[in-house]
């Protein structure tokens, strides 16, 4: 199984850049790597896909000198090294992208690539070789940066274009990016893969991972799965598809996208109108947001994470108060002068599935059913003249489980001891228990495997037909194109456009994304 | 990922059982310096604490103490606060039941006074969190630094009113008078002779009993009643709380009111119970100490009952080594029970990789040794 084609045709051609034997890596009794087995060629795209938690970031750190392997060799150009920190990792020539960048906001880039790699004590002499060096970098990898721009002016793409440079700087010839397109728009990721053809083409070999298996099709030379800490197969990617690999990723086979018919909105739930928001520091996180969401209707909402997705969820959940403009549900208006909490909005049949399920959506230390309670626990099902009903509420725990079928169906088991898939339908059940008329959802699917995903998007379809307004608020383009029957798109706390799902495709979204409107779009929607 | 490594019984019991073994070795070793052997030592402080029935009798008195401190530093853990003002706070406790006494002993029997020294005992305790619970709700000063500063200001106000107020005219000593013979708590002995049992005099007094009672309460308000869901939930996750709809400025008012009272109810014991009138620096460390039980006590009522009976146990067994062996002083004991702190409160941690390890290797020992077994 771990010897595949490819591995005895292309080892003919190439030398082997990375070789790993038999890795293996316990943590307690959590066995996150068994026997690993994997041979990159130089000068290649290798991509890892696999499932949150199928032990892709284990081994990776594994590489990268992070982690020591209980078990197993690794040999980098053919020679068997023991990597016991990232220091020497760095020092045979690999380098990592981490999905959440590393770097020091207020220096300038040049600043952040010599940072742990200055030559002496006067930095001077440092920056100036660096400049050189990275103006070859440049020129060579098509890796354009201002070198003398701070860090937090530049865009995310920007950004992660530094910490590529920074790695190659330190001399890395085989590159690891963890999940690098989670925070780019379409555009920036096509120009990440073009980035990467110029890497390989120098000779650089790209270990890329990641849990999109459209960005592994278009961008990677072989693909190697992983599934519950098992390497489970290895597949040159010209000869593979969507379908075999989700399936080999699951176990299972997967439809991935959601089946719909059109919908037929109603009435309007809820709109809001000049929705602004100014946070703590003076900045406005949202701009004059006038929206609506009506029966029987999902609306999506598309962009860049960080451009005012969350705070309007938060202004609709009741989380925040607006600092300007105004929430209608119903007959209810919600203003500055009129703010409400999270119980208000419960009590106007607003749902909330929080963006981030491990800091709202439950409680960690919680059991399953004390977190099955979050935001109704003092309804008066759960509670007698003073003390609560333990056993009711351990009952209707169960009876969600059962419903939503969350595993292991244990009431009493700590919340943190689920699967993020689990948890999340743990949450969606409460939430959904509640027959909400309006539901808000943020990043339903995030971190949740594909079976748990597949399940999900196809009981928010069921919502919708039973005539409920949903917004629905992702990272994942293609869940809120797959989902929605609108589309709203923001950039920087505004709505740039509005676009029907059925005529959106994935470059105009990406440019609107990126706020350039599209010229029919702007004659449309002059001004904004 | 850490929670599923050990099961949770290592956690709660193993894991301080091993902390206070740690702190006693060093103790031993402490004790091995000066001569004196440790195992005679713990012999001799072990029969001092749980002996003979008055040994028993202090013992628990001093336990009593730890429960209402130990407990009120629960309560406002469990809800994410750090109250280390248990010591002010038991201060002004004992200044309700004092002046409640003062003012009532002569005219109101006892069972018509005790309920009123016990309202008094929390009202001034609550009443005296309340300030630093307002400041953190609504003003964002840090409750550590607030109470702490707190446990001064007691200090100062009750010296004044012992010097300047309470003070018996042509007296010397900063003391009130003794409160009426009616007024004072029934002491245990007293207590077991209603029914018919004889039990040498301590101090131990009613007081231990209202302490276990609060635990009991304690614990049924935080685990089983909604507001001790939202006091939870705030504590574990203040953002997923506001998520929930807890309205948490309020809460944190709440908490604090109740946790002062418990610290103020150990003025019952010290006042009422113990010297009978009111004089300066009764809670003598009880309310820091406090932490150390809450931590000890895993922040849960029945484990704040066994670590607190542990501190009686290190008072009172200390106090007879140190009459028993000239080379140990009381300051020396002190030491000890600063190990103890040191081990299961500074250095909780310190143990859990450790212990996991050995856990998890057993357990690959035992599940290998099933293996051999079955193939055999």
């Amino acid at each position: 199984m771990t010897m595949s084609i490819y591995a005895k045709e292309k080892s003919a051609e190439r030398p082997t850049a990375l070789e790993l034997r038999g890795i293996d890596k316990k943590f307690g009794a959590v066995h996150a790597n068994k026997d690993i087995c994997l041979k990159i060629p130089a000068g290649t795209i290798h991509g890892i896909i696999g499932e949150n938690g199928a032990g892709k970031s284990t081994l990776m750190n594994i590489i990268y000198g992070f982690y020591t392997a209980d078990k197993g060799e690794i040999l980098i150009d053919g020679i068997e090294r023991k990597l016991a920190n990232s220091k020497e990792a760095i020092s045979y020539g690999i380098g990592m992208v981490h999905q959440h960048f590393m770097l020091v906001d207020n220096f300038t880039v040049l600043e952040n690539v010599i940072l742990g790699a200055e030559e002496g004590g006067i930095l001077k002499p440092s920056l100036r070789k660096a400049r050189k060096e990275l103006e070859r970098l440049a020129k060579e990898y098509q890796l354009d940066v201002p070198l003398d721009s701070l860090i937090e002016e530049l865009s995310v793409g920007l950004q992660q274009r530094v910490e590529i440079l920074k790695a190659l700087y330190r001399g890395a010839k085989i590159l690891i990016l963890d999940e690098p397109t989670g925070v780019l728009t379409p555009q920036e990721t096509e120009h990440l893969f073009h980035i990467f053809d110029a890497l390989r083409a120098q000779g650089v070999t790209i270990l890329l991972i990641t849990h999109k298996l459209k960005e592994i099709l278009s961008a990677t030379d072989n693909v190697s799965v992983m599934r519950q800490g098992e390497m489970v197969a290895h597949r040159v990617t010209a000869n593979t598809n969507k379908e075999e690999l989700a399936e080999l990723m699951v176990g299972r086979k997967v439809r991935l996208k959601a089946e719909k018919s059109d919908a037929k909105p109603t009435e309007v739930l809820l709109s809001t109108d000049k929705l602004t928001y100014t946070d703590s520091m003076g900045v406005d996180r949202l701009k004059e947001v006038s929206m609506e969401i009506r029966a029987g209707e999902v609306v999506g909402i598309a962009g860049v994470s960080g451009n005012g997705q969350s705070e309007l969820l938060s202004a609709l959940a009741g989380l925040i108060t607006p600092t300007r403009g105004s929430i209608k549900v119903g007959n209810s208006v919600i203003d500055a002068n009129n703010p409400t909490c999270a119980d208000g909005m419960r009590k106007l049949k607003v749902g909330h599935i929080p963006e981030d399920r491990l800091v709202m959506g439950l409680i960690k230390s919680f059991t399953a059913e004390e977190s099955a309670i979050l935001g109704h626990h003092n309804q008066a099902q759960y509670n007698g003249a003073l003390f609560n009903k333990p056993k009711f509420i351990t009952s209707e725990c169960k009876r969600l489980m059962d419903e939503w079928d969350v595993r292991p169906r244990d009431p009493k088991l700590k919340s943190s001891l689920f699967s993020g898939g689990n948890q999340q339908k743990l949450i969606i059940a409460r939430e959904v228990d509640q027959d909400p008329d309006i539901l808000l959802i943020g990043q339903p699917t995030r971190g949740v495997d594909i079976g748990a995903i597949e399940f999900i998007h196809k009981r928010i379809i069921e919502l919708r037909e039973q005539g409920k307004g949903i917004l629905l608020v992702s990272v994942e383009l293609d869940e809120v194109m797959s989902l929605a029957d609108r589309i709203i798109v923001m950039f920087d706390g505004h709505i740039v456009g509005e676009v029907d799902a059925n005529k959106a495709d994935e470059k105009t979204l990406g440019m609107m994304m990126a706020n350039i409107l599209p010229d029919e779009l702007a004659s449309n929607k002059g001004g904004q | 990922m850490n929670d599923s490594k050990i099961p949770s019984w290592v956690n709660i019991f193993v894991l301080p059982l091993i902390n206070i073994m740690f702190a006693f070795a060093f103790a031993a070793g402490i004790f091995l310096a000066v001569d004196v052997n440790p195992i005679e030592a713990a012999g001799v402080m072990v029969r001092g604490a749980l002996g003979y029935q008055e040994g028993i009798g202090y013992t628990l008195y001093y336990a009593t103490n730890f429960i209402f401190t130990g407990l009120a530093v629960a309560m406002a853990f469990s809800a994410g606060l750090f109250n280390i003002g248990g010591e002010g706070q038991a201060y002004m406790g004992g200044l309700g039941v004092g002046l409640a006494c003062l003012a009532l002993d002569s005219t109101l029997p006892f069972w018509a006074l005790l309920p009123i020294t016990m309202l008094a005992s929390m009202l001034f305790g609550a009443l005296f969190a309340l300030i630093p619970a307002y400041l953190q709700a609504y003003r964002g000063s840090h409750i550590v630094i607030t109470t702490i500063m707190f446990n001064f200001i007691a200090s100062a106000l009750m010296v004044y009113l012992l010097v300047n107020v309470l003070k018996l005219e042509g007296q010397m000593a900063p003391v009130s008078r003794v409160f009426e013979d009616s007024a004072g708590l029934p002491m245990f002995h007293e207590m077991a002779a209603w029914f018919g049992f004889s039990f040498s005099q301590s101090p131990m007094n009613l007081s231990f009993f209202i302490a276990l009672i609060c635990c009991v309460l304690v614990w049924a308000l935080l685990w089983r009643t909604r507001w001790g869901y939202a006091i939870r939930a705030m504590g574990a996750s203040p953002s997923a709380a506001e998520y929930g709809g807890i309205n948490y400025k309020k809460l944190i008012i709440v908490v604090m009111l109740i946790s002062g009272a418990l610290s103020g109810m150990m003025g019952l014991n010290e006042v009422q119970g113990y010297s009978q009138q009111l004089k300066l620096d009764f809670v003598a460390g009880y309310g820091f100490t406090g932490i150390a039980v809450c931590l000890i006590g895993r922040s849960h009522p029945i484990g704040i009952i066994l670590a607190s009976i542990l501190f009686g146990m290190l008072y009172q067994g200390g106090a007879e080594l140190s009459f028993d062996y000239p080379n140990i002083d009381r300051e020396m004991i002190q030491v000890v029970q600063a190990l103890v702190v040191l081990f299961s409160g500074a250095l909780a941690l310190m143990l859990v990789k450790p212990t996991e390890k050995l856990f998890v290797f057993l357990d690959q020992k035992k599940t290998a040794l099933a293996g051999t077994k079955a193939e055999a």
